[in-house]
């Protein structure tokens, strides 16, 4: 069994005083694996996930890490966006450096450091061009080496592939897998798509809908050794992908 | 990693800087030709004989270049220019800091908000006579008529620029613990840019306004008073000439503005 790294104990989410959003959300995150997020849109996943970014307060509850409570964003977390959130007037060097910029880093080391990440998510050579020169593809990759520069245990990902095409989305998916074998982290990812949350995640969490509170939580085991290809074509992935959506299928109707 | 995708990128691209610089030599042309057409409907309608007090172009041209050499415009500018560039400098640097500030303080939107709009939408012209009750016949008046008429129109633009911030960005720095400071200087400044421009633009051109006005209701000096004087001695021609003069002026600061924004944030980082 794994450490857990974080947890979320009976977090609410209340909007304006009388919409309940989130409602007794007690989750637990292993270190070093992927914990999916999955449900209906407007089931409060990305709320669940602001709430763990320390962008939300949450109304009721606590999220802690390494069992201390936490308020507000912190070092130990990173997040990738779903709309990608980049600097339009700024090139993708600049955009990847701006956490470390934040931080007070020195031009020179923080310069070193993005070139590292950009140079491992396949951004090499695009180093100053400016996001509208890029495809969706390429926006994400910039994200997601804007959250590695900052070297953060967890990083969180808000949907990050609902914004780029699918064949893109699968080699992302599939870069994502390679990139987390060299890199250590620990990842909670949102998402609306059944066959990315079994694909990708250890562990995946569903959310039912409104207030959007833990319904099940299934743990894919899937054998993730071998080729890449081979993982969508093992039986139990398809018994998985069918087993979820039966049982999501009762919010959505 | 890879992304076959790269490809297709970087020559689109160079394509379409190609359509837009054969676009801007083109608008210079257009430019030219709409001054040459209005210049000639002028001539046209100004030898028809209306009336008197409308001079033909050519007239007024003779009349424009006379007044060089004679030192009119001279003397006027040098009355007019140093209560107008005062008056721009409190004008763009208090604009820009008042809507930057509303914009980023909560309690100051209220408080300042209310009598800015009535100054952009009130006749402030109205209230120009009024200056004169105030601060008499001077410089302080004209300073103070062009700041009432420029600063609203810059301190709205900034301040609609600050807000305009995507929310988005806004996340993005917390999440990335950037401080106030730094959240101001690298993401809502740089995202405010074109509009705080396009309200100096706009505030300068009110200014432009404002000294006019108010050389001709209170002070009866520099080009304001070029303008009544050759009313009243019926040189429609130079009166014309004068007019033409000061639009020549707020048209190569509106200009010079243009290119230096331009020169400082090149419009490719903000597409």
């Amino acid at each position: 069994m794994h450490d857990i790294i974080l947890k979320t104990e009976d977090v609410g989410v209340i909007y304006d005083g009388s919409i309940v959003a989130l409602e007794n959300v007690s989750l637990n995150v292993p270190t070093g694996r992927l914990t999916a997020i999955l449900g209906p849109s407007g089931c409060g996943k990305t709320t669940l996930l602001k709430v763990i970014a320390g962008l939300i307060e949450p109304s009721t509850g606590t999220v802690k890490i390494r069992d201390k409570e936490t308020i507000g964003p912190g070092p130990d977390r990173a997040l990738v966006f779903q709309d990608f959130a980049l600097l339009p007037w700024a090139t993708v060097l600049q955009n990847v450096a701006f956490g470390l910029r934040a931080q007070g880093v020195s031009k020179r080391e923080r310069e070193k450091t993005s070139l590292h990440y950009i140079k491992e998510v396949g951004l090499s050579g695009f180093e100053d061009k400016y996001p509208h020169q890029l495809s969706g593809g390429m926006r994400q990759r910039t994200g997601l080496a804007r959250a590695l520069t900052v070297n953060s245990e967890i990083l969180l990902m808000d949907e990050p592939f609902s914004a780029v095409d699918e064949q893109m989305r699968r080699k992302l998916q599939e870069d994502l897998l390679k990139l987390l074998k060299i890199e250590n982290k620990t990842v909670i990812f949102v998402t609306h798509s059944i066959e990315e949350a079994v694909y990708l995640a250890d562990q995946v969490v569903i959310l039912s809908g409104r207030p959007g509170s833990i319904s099940e939580i299934v743990y894919p085991e899937i054998n993730r050794l071998g080729e890449i290809d081979l993982i969508r074509r093992q039986p139990r992935y398809i018994e998985l992908v069918d087993e979820i959506w039966s049982s999501l299928k009762s919010y959505v109707e | 990693m890879s992304d076959p995708n790269n490809i297709s990128q970087t020559p689109k691209h160079t394509a379409m800087n190609s359509v837009k610089f054969g676009a801007k030599s083109n608008i210079l042309l257009w430019r030219l030709l709409s001054f040459l057409i209005v210049f000639l409907m002028w001539e046209l309608a100004g030898r028809a004989d209306i009336s008197i007090a409308f001079p033909p172009f050519s007239k007024v041209a003779v009349a424009f270049v006379s007044m060089i050499f004679s030192g009119e415009f001279t003397t006027a500018y040098a009355d007019s220019l140093p209560p107008l560039l005062i008056g721009l400098c409190i004008t763009i640097i208090g604009g820009v800091i008042i809507g930057i500030s509303i914009g980023l303080v909560r309690g100051a939107e209220w408080f300042i908000m209310p009598l800015l709009i009535i100054f952009q939408t009130a006749p402030v012209s109205a209230l120009i006579p009024m200056l004169t009750y105030i601060y008499g016949i001077s410089d302080t008046a004209k300073v103070v008529a062009i700041v009432i008429l420029g600063m609203p129109l810059v301190a709205l633009n900034s301040y609609k620029g600050i807000q305009a911030t995507s929310p988005s960005l806004l996340e993005m720095s917390k999440s990335f613990r950037a401080s106030w400071f730094d959240t101001i200087l690298f993401v809502i400044l740089p995202s405010a840019q074109k509009m705080i421009f396009a309200g100096l633009r706009l505030g300068v051109s009110g200014a432009f306004i404002g000294i006019v006005l108010a050389e001709l209701l209170i002070t009866p000096t520099g080009i304001g008073d070029l303008i009544t004087y050759n009313r009243f001695i019926a040189r429609y021609d130079k009166m014309f000439a004068t007019i033409i003069s000061i639009l020549a002026v707020a048209g190569l600061t509106l200009g010079v503005m243009r290119m230096l924004e331009d020169s400082l944030f090149p419009s490719e980082k903000n597409e």
